[in-house]
């Protein structure tokens, strides 16, 4: 079976007055139809930049796409012009953001945005529009919809402002949703509305889901699959339950023993992963998690380890196997 | 626990913000009721955690507890002192003995400082040190917090928000505080850096007999640094207890819907985890609902919860809790 | 300590680096890569040697010496520039006229700065009432054309301030009534600029920070809000000059401004209007060294604009 998304060997960069900065550096994934895929990682590991490449959204300059492929349908989306660009934005990938402020347009009603879309892609009527729009805000929660079809963003508070978004972004029905940090600026309990929203609206529109975050507790909740990035590559990917109950990369390792839980009372201190992330102008040779290792051997300061399977669907990049300590 | 083991005593605490209208002549119109009446004791060298989801008014009581706010009705007794009876140097001098650590450790040091210039601030303004005497007290508190004492000269835009957190943990230290209001102190930093925090504030509680009051929203954070903790709605502490009796038992509807929301990192836990998904948003300060302030989202709100206010209760081994149906 | 790793990976790091830049020095980079602000620089200095230096080869006596014999003189050998209605020297009034425009661009400026940036910061820290009735006042003054209070300021004040002596120097009294004058027509707009920034600077973080530790509001406003706001305050001062240098001019040339026999470019330019055609050197002169100064400022100022900003200053 064909996947429905193919990434290769995607990398970005960016030319800034202080040098290149190497966002992401030749990343592949894939995804399936319905299927939902967890991007984690800290901030400035490339998992929005990542999510950007693929929707054509890299403001260019300074940033440029410099080498892969993505493919979806059959078709590698980075050899599109903007035009035929356009009508995969939307139709087929819908984007939902972290800050929804910033990607509703304040002057204008909630109702129009999302209609206009509807008019644009879908070639719909105005009445048409008008229903489904409504439709769609009932669909994702949004309480006396048809009255609040009128209402401007402002109007609405921080968890139903990413509602509408979300309505927005499934107004054409798309195959894939694409969620950067949609939860990260709402409380928890308005989080959980949200992610039990779009699971929901997943499950019944059989759309596949890349959620990227931060928080490995949304990831283990939601996703079937799960990658790990730092520094802009991919350091372990695979099933949930592989990344979780069996983590072979020292970074997935560390972060996930420096997580205290809600669920468990504990005593002991939590496990610290030692100095900073690299700089992205200036990446060291060899593995870019190395200078933070405890696992570090020789090699890895001289060679950047490529993924490699450590189990049936489980992949990691990493000279040493966690499990002995010694290298593989 | 008897009252000399009681560093801060908050009673009755209120604070609201005048909202206005008019040119020269302003009238009030109403008012944001951030904190409406709170009371809770911290015990010395303890590490009580505020938790709340934004609007709750925790920043706000943090604030009002060290008086930056001028409380609108209330008492914070300090040791024995009435924070609220004092005035102007009195309460400037007293300042040195309770200190704060800030959310945004790029907004909470003055860009155009070098870090020297920070962490002395306190020792200059309380006369604490000067000349050789201040730059080595500023190359120590620099070694305390783990940061190399020969960034003294470098300012606040060369280092990371973690960096930066620890020299804003130095400059609270200066003083030889008592006592610290952690405002948010590893929310705006990332997982690999929160851990370093946290275990930096835990290691100079033990070593210099610091009191927190822990503000934050991550729960399992604060279960993990916190002794004793309290959960505000709207306002109001609706529950506060010993940690893991809050986090096993947890009594009032509103503790119990925010500890099911917080997403555990392991998938096997979250398949079988049973979530509370609250209806709707948190109501507005400016006008809260009557009786219990959460009975509009409450799924098991009865008539009584509506019009009377629950009192504030021990329920046992200090465990109180704010609801008519405990 | 089980953190022995993690500090010594700090130190390491602190030793690779290069020595760090502190905020001067990154403004000085940032400041140097406009090229056309340098060029101000060089020229305002060019200028400021022309009057300053040029005074040492002519006396001020020169400058003002009338002899109706040689008047309206083409430039010569014997005067470069050409004489004026009264036959005085051009090039040794442009000199002497030069300083006082300087000096007036820059002590109208100072007087601005002192009273808008005290306006300013006072309605933008303390806020509330007093906000309220500062802002009005300064909303008044904005209301009322800077071009009538002049005249008014001017008519009212002419001749009531006698002449003083400075440093050897004659000063008209007029030079001082201009100062004030243009100070105090001036600030408005920067005391707005400074109590918007005032009041958004005293919601930052590290505000409440040095309130937590104690500090008074007078080193919280001097010490920590103050240095914060240079940035508009500098370039509003330096662009100021350049206008203050204009408006001198603008109301010279209206014959209301410093009064004879001091020189001033600007009242150079008074009477030049009627020999606009037939002595072109009266008004090329003192009017090709008010626009070169008024450029150079610009150019300066703009640079400074984007140096100083504050969004910039961590690149």
């Amino acid at each position: 079976m064909t996947p429905l998304l193919e990434v290769r060997d995607l990398a970005t960069r960016f030319h800034t007055l202080d040098g290149t900065v190497y966002a992401v550096n030749g990343i592949s994934y894939t995804l399936e139809e319905g299927q939902t895929l967890g991007i984690v990682g800290e901030s400035g590991c490339g998992k929005s930049v990542s999510v950007l490449s693929v929707m054509r959204l890299i403001p260019e300059p300074p940033g440029k796409i410099v080498a892969g492929q993505v493919i979806y349908r059959g078709q590698d989306l980075l050899t599109l012009d903007e035009a035929q660009m356009r009508q995969i934005r939307g139709k087929e990938i819908a984007m939902v953001f972290q800050d929804p402020m910033t990607s509703l347009n304040p002057v204008l009603t909630i109702g129009r945005q999302i209609s206009e879309a509807l008019i644009a892609h879908m070639g719909m009527s105005q009445e048409q529009a008008r229903a489904r729009t409504v439709e769609l805000l009932e669909m994702v929660g949004i309480p006396q919809a048809a009255d609040r079809y009128r209402d401007y963003p402002h109007q609405f508070s921080g968890g139903m402002r990413q509602r509408v978004m979300i309505a927005m972004a499934l107004s054409c029905m798309p195959s894939i949703l694409i969620a950067d940090e949609p939860t990260t600026a709402l409380d928890v309990t308005i989080q959980a509305q949200i992610i039990d929203l779009v699971k929901a609206l997943r499950d019944r529109l059989g759309m596949a889901v890349i959620w990227i975050t931060h928080d490995l507790g949304i990831i283990a909740g939601l996703a079937e699959k799960v990658i790990v990035m730092y520094a802009g590559f991919i350091v372990e990917r695979g099933e949930v339950d592989d990344i979780y109950d069996d983590p072979r990369h020292p970074y997935t390792l560390a972060l996930l023993k420096s997580l205290p839980r809600v669920d468990r009372s504990s005593q002991e201190r939590l496990a610290t992963i030692p100095g900073l992330p690299p700089d992205l102008l200036d990446l060291p040779p060899g593995c870019p998690f190395a200078p933070r290792c405890i696992y570090r051997v020789e090699r890895c300061l001289q060679e950047n380890p490529q993924l490699k399977p450590v189990g049936l669907h489980h992949e990691i990049a990493c000279w040493v196997d966690v499990t002995t300590g010694r290298e593989q | 626990m008897s009252d000399d083991q009681v560093l801060v005593r908050v009673q009755g605490l209120k604070k609201h913000f005048p909202i206005t209208r008019g040119i020269i002549i302003q009238r009030q119109v109403g008012a944001v009721r951030a904190v409406d009446g709170i009371t809770f004791d911290i015990y010395r060298q303890e590490t009580l955690g505020l938790v709340g989801e934004s609007g709750c008014g925790k920043t706000t009581a943090g604030r009002t507890i060290l008086q930056l706010y001028r409380p609108t009705a209330g008492r914070v007794i300090f040791d024995g002192t009435d924070l609220t009876s004092l005035k102007g140097n009195a309460m400037r001098h007293m300042r040195q003995r309770m200190q704060m650590i800030f959310q945004d450790p790029y907004a909470s040091l003055n860009p155009r400082m070098t870090i020297s210039r920070i962490i002395s601030e306190p020792l200059r303004v309380h006369k604490l040190a000067s000349g050789p005497e201040q730059v080595e007290r500023v190359q120590e508190l620099l070694r305390l917090v783990r940061l190399n004492p020969r960034f003294i000269n470098r300012y606040p835009h060369e280092f990371s928000g973690g960096q930066r957190q620890r020299i804003g943990i130095a400059r609270a230290l200066a003083s030889n505080p008592d006592f610290i209001v952690c405002d948010e102190p590893i929310s705006a930093l990332d997982v690999s850096i929160q851990a370093q925090v946290v275990n930096l504030l835990e290691d100079l509680q033990d070593q210099l007999g610091l009191t927190y009051l822990f503000i934050a929203h991550d729960l399992s954070m604060v279960r993990h640094i916190c002794d004793r903790v309290a959960v505000m709605y709207l306002g109001l502490i609706v529950e506060l207890a010993a940690k893991d009796e809050l986090y096993d038992h947890p009594l009032h509807p509103y503790t119990q819907a925010l500890l099911s929301a917080v997403p555990v990192p392991d998938p096997k836990v979250e398949r079988k985890r049973r979530r509370i998904i609250l209806e709707g948003d948190v109501p507005s300060p400016v006008n809260p609902p009557s009786g219990c302030r959460f009975h509009t989202r409450c799924a098991r709100a009865q008539e009584l919860c509506s019009q009377q206010e629950p009192a504030w209760r021990d329920v046992g081994g200090g465990h109180f809790v704010a609801c008519h149906l405990v | 300590m089980e953190t022995t790793g993690e500090s010594l990976a700090l130190g390491v790091s602190g030793e690779a680096e290069p020595p760090p830049l502190s905020p001067r020095q990154l403004i000085w980079r940032r400041f140097r890569r406009h090229k056309m602000a340098v060029a101000g620089i060089f020229m305002l200095i060019f200028l400021i040697l022309y009057s300053v230096v040029g005074a040492l080869f002519v006396s001020e006596s020169y400058a003002n010496y009338t002899d109706t014999t040689k008047r309206l003189q083409p430039p010569s050998a014997e005067h470069p520039f050409g004489t004026d209605t009264v036959g005085r020297d051009i090039l040794a009034r442009t000199i002497y006229g030069g300083q006082i425009s300087l000096l007036i661009g820059l002590f109208a400026v100072l007087v601005e700065t002192v009273v808008g940036v005290l306006i300013g910061a006072i309605a933008g820290y303390y806020g509330g009432a007093i906000d309220s009735i500062l802002m009005r006042f300064t909303e008044a003054m904005f209301n009322i054309p800077q071009l009538f209070l002049l005249l008014v300021m001017a008519k009212f004040f002419a001749g009531k301030i006698p002449t003083i002596q400075l440093l050897g120097r004659t000063f008209s009294g007029s030079v001082i009534v201009i100062i004030l004058i243009l100070g105090l027509t001036s600030w408005m707009y920067l005391a707005r600029i400074v109590r918007a920034d005032f009041l958004s600077l005293k919601e930052r973080e590290f505000i409440l920070a040095a309130r937590t530790i104690g500090t008074s509001n007078l080193e919280i406003i001097v010490q920590h809000i103050l240095p914060n706001s240079m940035a508009p305050i500098i370039v509003s001062a330096t662009l100021g000059v350049a206008s203050a240098i204009l408006s001198e001019a603008y109301i010279s040339f209206l014959g209301l401004g410093v009064q004879p026999p001091t020189a001033t470019w600007g009242n150079m330019l008074d009477g030049a209007y009627n020999y606009i055609d037939s002595a072109p050197w009266l008004w090329i002169f003192p009017g090709t060294l008010i626009v070169l100064t008024v450029l150079a400022i610009n150019f300066v100022g703009d640079g400074l604009r984007d140096a100083l900003d504050p969004r910039t200053l961590a690149a």
